[in-house]
């Protein structure tokens, strides 16, 4: 098993250097839609044979027309963009699915984060294509070159054919990718030699602009470079976009700057186990990963506030796991002993062979010093059962009591989960009024015999049992509060009885005879009386 | 594993000694214990702060295992007898851990810090399965930053057998730490805890300030089993920072349950409920 440490740099520390440190992978998929296609099918025993033309269709202006093609009907003259029936004239047989755009859509979304193995930064570009940010994480692989034979030999695995380019700039990496040598690679130097003879549409311009180049005679991209810009500016207005192909030229050969844009930021600290061959159980792996981890943090005087566990499956998905702590941690044992069972939520499809474990949330956390006993003795316990509780039970089931400045008695005390507070004592209650020891979440609505209008409880009967109300205290009023309650809410009084049995209730009746437009006043059992 | 290997070993006697079914029975509980990392402790002797006039057995904070049955399903006063018997650290700082299965919450409430003893702090877990209930309860019996962990289970779930209540009572012992076992609607069967109470409300005193209302609350208690200390039967009333017990006369036989009897008894207007009726037949 082979490790490294990893995500010690930052996006913002790279982008401080001068651009042309940047190393961009872009990744061309060029089937991407018939490929995924013929891998679902191939899964349900259902896939065509290769020699049979199909396609993708979507719907046009004027009935469908092909977005993909196989190979076999590309070989029979079928191209995208054509309409579907004029197709059936060509290749009879042909067979025609509708594309699924959205689920193309997804489908690449999670390559992309099943290609943050080689490094930490991934992004989307257009609907055919990938960026990664490989800067410094390419002598993990064996070089650029291995690298990008690993990448493009792990795509064809999964089914995708990739065309793949490693340069400075996003812009030369796609240039290089559609139009240049296979697995082209272009450092800092060679830049704008491996550019020239690239044609003008490698600058992600669009047909009028390319048109216009074309009849100009600037053919290629060197052609462009060598011109006067003086000249040229004028006949590219910079449009809502701003994209000319001028700026364009500039942003490929490292002269503008060109920030892609990632989903998410990698997590601060993370490191990961490389397995030989596919496994389905993490929990081998985790107490390594989590003791790598705290070394990491405590370098750095870190703690975790947050682990995210992500297995790279060999289907081209990734998993992902989360437990959060309430106090920064970073003690491996307690952190290993948080995952606890949950493990087995992880879905390993038919394996994984990298494990990553990372931490997105963390804070401060300074060296203490034990206590010479043995004992932890840091104040930490209470967090770390919190921590254990928590990410076995769920977050709300491990609740701390919220106090509020309220009369209502349910809202005076409302329960928060414990992550992330201390539990708080009661405020005390300025009436000293007697309250229940126990309370109902909700209000129990009871059958009372009672003095109309306003009498005191002589009867109850609560869950189908008559009580025979002996004594009794009250009322005590307590009036809604406008500013939090609704309007129909209706006032309650309060009443201690005690019954035959000498249990005690807390009991309310809510509103009074004769409101206008009311219903009849109704009683609720609210709380229990030790 | 060993456990049954333990097992396989006691049968083939066919007639085996006291002695050696103890020996298995111990064997078996000691390899399904809790896996600690560090060895287990030596058990600390139950020690509880003594307090005058009171008997041993009612000397708050013990560092045991305790089971406390209810007289009906939505009883406060288990509740209030264990806040009582709480040690005293409880309020100055360090949280309880109280523990309510799904039912425990539903049919008898959560806990009322506005009318539990002023500074109390508690860490409360709500769960749907008793399993995870005694779980958490031996997950808070070793946490240093706790006073005591309550957990209330109802009825009699499987889970809630000897082993469980043998692994919380030593836990509690070796951490010397209390922890109480409400039980709701259930039947007094086999069980480790050292100390087994029985609970339920008497008809409060008389209020000097008001004859109509609701005085201070008494309370019957029946320590049926215990470990050290003579088992009784005490009235009690809780006062300010404590408990003042009084030997039970008889005649109030039926604040206490004798079976479980916490289950729903539909009763008709004007009939006695059947408990009644059986005890006035038998």
């Amino acid at each position: 098993m082979s490790r490294m440490d990893g995500g010690f740099l930052t996006e913002q520390s790279l982008a401080g250097r001068s651009a042309p440190d940047r190393r961009i992978v872009s990744v061309h998929l060029p089937r991407f839609s018939i490929e995924r296609w013929q891998r679902v099918l191939e899964r349900q025993g259902d896939a065509p044979p290769d020699d049979l033309p199909a396609v993708l269709a979507v719907e046009g202006p004027h009935g469908p027309i092909v977005h993909a093609a196989t190979h076999a009907a590309e070989r029979v003259g079928i191209r995208p963009g054509a309409r579907v029936t004029d197709m059936h004239a060509i290749a009879p047989g042909l067979r025609v699915d509708y594309a699924d755009l959205a689920g193309d859509r997804a489908a690449l979304e999670r390559l992309m984060l099943w290609m943050r193995r080689w490094c930490p930064w991934s992004c989307l570009d257009g609907d055919d294509g990938l960026f990664l940010n490989t800067t410094g994480s390419d002598h993990l692989w064996g070089g650029e070159a291995a690298m990008l034979a690993q990448i493009e030999a792990a795509l064809a695995v999964l089914g995708f054919s990739a065309d793949l380019a490693l340069a400075p700039t996003p812009g030369a990496a796609w240039a290089l990718a559609r139009f240049g040598p296979v697995r082209a690679i272009a450092t800092p130097e060679t830049l704008a030699d491996d550019l020239a003879p690239l044609p003008v549409r490698a600058l992600r311009i669009g047909d009028d602009d390319a048109l216009v180049l074309d009849r100009l005679g600037l053919k290629t991209m060197g052609a462009l470079a060598g011109i006067p810009r003086a000249a040229l500016s004028p006949r590219f207005p910079a449009g809502d976009t701003g994209v000319t192909p001028l700026v364009r030229l500039d942003q490929a050969m490292a002269r503008a700057s060109e920030p892609l844009d990632y989903p998410d930021e990698p997590p601060r600290f993370s490191v990961r186990a490389l397995l030989p061959e596919p496994v389905e159980d993490p929990t081998p792996y985790l107490g390594q990963l989590c003791h790598d981890l705290c070394a990491a943090m405590e370098r750095e005087g870190m703690g975790a506030r947050r682990l995210t566990l992500s297995v790279y499956r060999t289907d081209g998905e990734v998993r992902d796991l989360s437990v959060a702590t309430a106090a920064p941690s970073r003690d491996a044992p307690h952190l290993e002993r948080l995952w606890g069972d949950q493990l087995e939520r992880i879905d390993p499809g038919f394996g994984f062979d990298l494990v990553t474990l990372g931490a997105p949330w963390v804070e401060p956390l300074a060296e203490r010093q034990g206590r010479l006993s043995g004992a932890s003795g840091d104040g930490l316990e209470l967090a770390r059962l919190v921590d254990r509780l928590t990410n076995r039970l769920g977050a709300r089931a491990v609740t701390v009591p919220a106090p509020k400045d309220s009369h209502m008695p349910e809202r005076r005390e409302d329960w928060h989960p414990a992550l992330g507070q201390p539990p708080a004592p009661a405020p005390p209650d300025p009436l000293r009024a007697p309250r229940p020891l126990r309370l109902l979440d909700t209000p129990e609505e009871v059958h009372v015999v009672y003095a109309v209008p306003e009498g005191p409880p002589a009867q109850i009967v609560w869950r189908k049992q008559p009580l025979r109300v002996v004594r009794f205290a009250g009322p005590e009023r307590i009036a809604p509060e406008w500013w939090a309650d609704r309007p129909s809410a209706r006032l309650r009084d309060y009443y201690r009885v005690e019954i035959q049995t000498g249990q005690r209730f807390w009991l309310f009746r809510e509103g009074v005879h004769g409101e206008e437009r009311r219903d009849p006043p109704r009683w609720c059992i609210h709380g229990i009386f030790a | 594993m060993s456990v049954s290997s333990s097992k396989a070993a006691a049968k083939p006697a066919i007639k085996p000694s006291l002695e050696k079914a103890r020996a298995a029975l111990a064997s078996s509980l000691t390899n399904r214990l809790p896996s600690s990392s560090r060895p287990l402790p030596r058990a600390i002797p139950a020690r509880a702060e003594p307090v005058e006039g009171l008997p041993e057995v009612l000397h708050p904070g013990a560092p045991i295992l305790s089971e406390v049955f209810s007289a009906t399903g939505a009883c406060a006063v288990p509740a209030g007898f264990v806040l009582a018997q709480l040690p005293r650290g409880a309020f100055s700082g360090r949280p309880i851990l109280w523990i309510q299965d799904r039912l425990s919450l539903r049919e008898a409430g959560r806990p009322y810090l506005g009318g539990s003893p002023e500074g109390l702090r508690i860490l409360r877990v709500a769960v749907s399965r008793p399993v995870d209930a005694l779980w958490a309860m031996e997950e808070g019996l070793g946490c240093d930053g706790l006073a005591a962990v309550v957990g209330e289970v109802w009825g009699d779930p499987q889970a809630v057998d000897f082993t469980a209540t043998k692994r919380l009572a030593m836990r509690a012992e070796t951490q010397g730490r209390p922890a109480w076992l409400i039980r709701r609607a259930a039947s007094p069967d086999l069980s480790a805890a050292r100390r087994r109470w029985r609970l339920g409300p008497l008809p409060s005193l008389p209020c000097e300030d008001d004859l109509q209302a609701p005085g201070q609350p008494r309370w019957a208690a029946e320590l049926f089993r215990t470990r050290t200390g003579q088992p009784g039967r005490w009235q009690l009333v809780p006062e300010m920072g404590g408990l003042r017990a009084e030997p039970l006369e008889g005649g109030t036989e039926e604040a206490l349950p004798r079976e479980s009897s916490g289950s729903v008894v539909t009763v008709p207007f004007g009939e006695a409920p059947p408990q009644r009726a059986a005890a006035r037949a038998g």
